[in-house]
């Protein structure tokens, strides 16, 4: 029994968790994005499959695994197989350092935050791998937008990430989660006093992050209507569903980032868990965190199946224009009030 | 803020593309397609090709008795079936001076309008597909299918209608029309209310479709723009008031006009739109007589040797149809005026230099149902 509390059983366990959430997230996800919009839209969404639609995203994969891999002969043949690969692991590998409870973390390091970023950034060079890969004139089109959006929205991103940062003095991310423990007004979200503007700092974020995924109301990449499917045109099989996942990846990635880092991660907002409770106090604390989790995730959702698309100049003008000056406002005066208030 | 673009100067680089929308893009409703060169995401010239669903109405029109081409006439533009039956009906009893009862008058203005608000509620959903919003396109069709159900009741079918006779209609209401329409016209004033601030007033909507694809007025006349094209180009051009037909001339109604000519403009003038059918058919509800439903009628059909044009505003424009006719039981040219041919004529002028994102919007916006363009 003497292993199973080693480290490189750990490890492997967290690696297996990690796989089986990021795939069981990506398959529900898909089923509850498909829910929720027939609920917005008054129909009641696949109601067929299974109980109630609940084995549809089985039969989806079922589908999809059993299609032919079709690769175009123009396409470069090494690249538009690697791209899928490309884009699926930085995603996974960014979750081993989110902190799902105070001890539900695969692997906790003290520059978890800047390893989330460095990873996250590869997304970008993942779907201009696969636009450019195969050779079709939408694609390309997608992959210069996806650049160019990415690029755009990754400084405000950054930059409200730097006025976080000023705030918690660490980039280890358990440790920002037990900065915010106590009451929900520790969270922060609701510390103004460190600065007043920090609900805007997570409302530009979460822009921001809804703009790195390409999701509506920002799928440049996907555009259906201009770009056929962007980027992912010429992808059948599972090659189109790995990028489907690596989506709802980076989605679940992005929503874990932003409760860790503005919602108090895994605390309640009620005060501590009775140090009493032990292994069942990491459980509420993991409980809390994945309600967060999702009522984020179903933000996101509601936004898609609302909004339309905006216009690919509207969105670099938002960034631009908008989203950067004021995030490094919040920068400066995040700066500014950390030298000159007493702490 | 519209994007500005050098034509010369990108034509002189040489580094263009041409990128094929269609037949078979999500964005070309039907099977329309547009042979765009591109210079990265913008379009320098656009070329519709059109005739993939060329079915020969006109050339039908010629080789077989009247009567016999009725049903063709709801499958030129099968969202507004019955201004299409109208226009050709009419044409025919212009010509052989058959007299229309009153009543079959106001049962035809009830279900033309009826037929109009579906049909924009199909646009709308489609639109804004177009869009990228895929929510509104399930609420239009959510309200569409009221109206289909009603239409259903009267004419018996649900898309290709052919209800319309020469001298009349081919049947009465059916039983409770009336009431059901009311219930109807009462559920769909506080929908369009909801539209408009679900959709209409988005500030991502707006500025998707405010000064997006200017269209000058002179510009539509040139290409023979009608509808709701036109009137969004700030021209209160509506066949309803200008060659009234029918009884429309009894009828209180105001014909939507915006000056600015963008997207935004052809936008509301539909939106606004469905709101005046409502009050038509209020009122054609109101004044709707008793009496026979379908005239006196020749069993054999000829028209007189001569020439004649009827129109009628159609959902997407003027509609006329024309016929020769050398007094035999079939014309002898039968011609087919229809608006979103002329409409999507404008298209090469109007979206060179755009954006392809607002080129496609400014394709949505005409409103072009490709059946129409190619009968």
């Amino acid at each position: 029994m003497s292993f199973l509390l080693t480290e490189p059983f750990r490890l492997l366990l967290s690696i297996l968790c990690i796989v089986a959430f990021v795939g069981g997230n990506a398959a529900y996800l898909v089923l509850a994005e498909r829910k929720g919009a027939g609920r917005f839209q008054n129909r009641p969404g696949p109601n067929e499959a299974g109980f109630g639609g609940w084995l549809q995203p089985i039969a989806d994969v079922g589908k999809l695994i059993s299609k032919q891999l079709m690769v175009p002969p123009e396409a470069d043949q090494l690249l538009f197989r690697l791209a899928p690969l490309v884009v699926l692991t930085p995603a996974m590998m960014c979750l081993a350092v989110i902190p799902f409870g105070d001890t539900v973390v695969a692997r906790n390091i003290n520059v978890g935050l800047l390893m989330v970023f460095s990873f996250g950034s590869i997304n970008v060079m993942a779907i201009l791998l696969s636009g450019w890969a195969s050779r079709n004139k939408f694609a390309i089109m997608s992959a210069a937008r996806v650049v160019s959006q990415n690029v755009a929205y990754e400084i405000p991103m950054l930059l409200v990430v730097i006025t976080l940062l000023m705030a918690t003095g660490t980039m280890d991310l358990s440790e920002i989660v037990r900065q915010q423990a106590g009451g929900f007004w520790h969270w922060n979200f609701c510390r103004v006093w460190i600065n007043p503007l920090m609900p805007v700092t997570f409302v530009i974020f979460f822009i921001c992050m809804l703009a790195e995924t390409n999701r509506a109301p920002f799928d440049m990449a996907e555009a259906e209507s201009e770009l056929v499917a962007g980027a992912f045109t010429e992808y059948g099989s599972m090659g189109f569903g790995v990028f489907f996942m690596a989506e709802y990846a980076n989605i679940v990635l992005g929503c874990s980032l932003a409760t860790v880092l503005f919602f108090g991660g895994w605390q309640t907002g009620l005060g501590a868990v009775p140090a009493a409770w032990g292994g069942w106090g990491v459980l509420v604390g993991l409980g809390f965190f994945m309600a967060k989790l999702y009522a984020l995730i179903f933000t996101v959702i509601w936004v898609r199946w609302t909004f339309p698309r905006t216009q690919f100049y509207i969105l670099l003008n938002l960034s631009w224009k908008i989203l950067i000056p004021v995030s490094l406002f919040t920068l400066l005066l995040s700066s500014a009030m950390i030298k000159l208030l007493p702490r | 803020m519209s994007a500005s673009f050098d034509i010369a100067a990108s034509a002189k680089s040489g580094e263009t593309f041409v990128l094929n929308l269609g037949p078979q893009h999500p964005a070309a409703h039907g099977v329309l397609r547009v042979k765009m060169t591109m210079d990265g995401e913008y379009v320098m010239r656009s070329e519709p090709v059109i005739g993939y669903i060329h079915r020969m109405h006109e050339k039908m029109g010629e080789n077989r008795s009247l009567a016999k081409f009725l049903p063709n006439t709801g499958r030129i533009d099968y969202l507004s079936a019955l201004h299409y039956n109208h226009a050709f009906v009419g044409a025919v009893e212009r010509a052989a001076r058959i007299e229309v009862p009153p009543r079959a008058e106001f049962i035809r203005v009830i279900t033309s309008e009826l037929n109009r608000i579906s049909s924009h509620l199909v646009w709308w959903g489609a639109f804004l597909l177009d869009l990228g919003g895929f929510t509104p396109l399930l609420y239009a069709f959510d309200d569409r299918e009221k109206i289909l159900d009603l239409l259903e009741g009267v004419t018996g079918s649900r898309l290709t209608y052919c209800y319309f006779r020469f001298g009349g209609v081919r049947d009465d209401l059916d039983e409770g029309f009336v009431e059901r329409t009311r219930a109807f016209i009462a559920q769909m004033r506080p929908r369009l209310k909801m539209y408009r601030q679900l959709v209409t007033d988005n500030i991502i909507l707006r500025k998707r479709l405010e000064n997006i694809g200017p269209i000058s007025p002179e510009l539509c006349r040139r290409y023979g723009a009608t509808g709701p094209v036109i009137r969004g180009s700030g021209v209160p051009y509506d066949v309803r008031k200008i060659e009234p037909y029918s009884v429309y001339s009894q009828l209180d109604f105001e014909v939507p006009v915006y000056p600015e000519g963008d997207c935004m403009g052809r936008y509301r003038v539909r939106m606004d739109e469905i709101a005046q059918s409502l009050r038509i058919i209020e009122q054609a509800l109101d004044k709707l007589p008793d009496g026979p439903t379908l005239g006196k009628v020749p069993r054999v059909l000829k028209l007189p040797v001569g020439d004649v044009c009827y129109a009628v505003e159609a959902a997407r424009g003027r509609l006329m149809v024309r016929i020769v006719s050398d007094g035999k039981e079939a014309a002898y040219r039968l011609k087919l005026r229809t608006p979103s041919f002329s409409n999507m004529s404008l298209f090469e002028e109007a979206s060179r230099g755009m954006l392809l994102a607002d080129a496609l919007a400014l394709m949505g916006s005409l409103d072009l149902v490709i059946p129409d363009i190619d009968r």
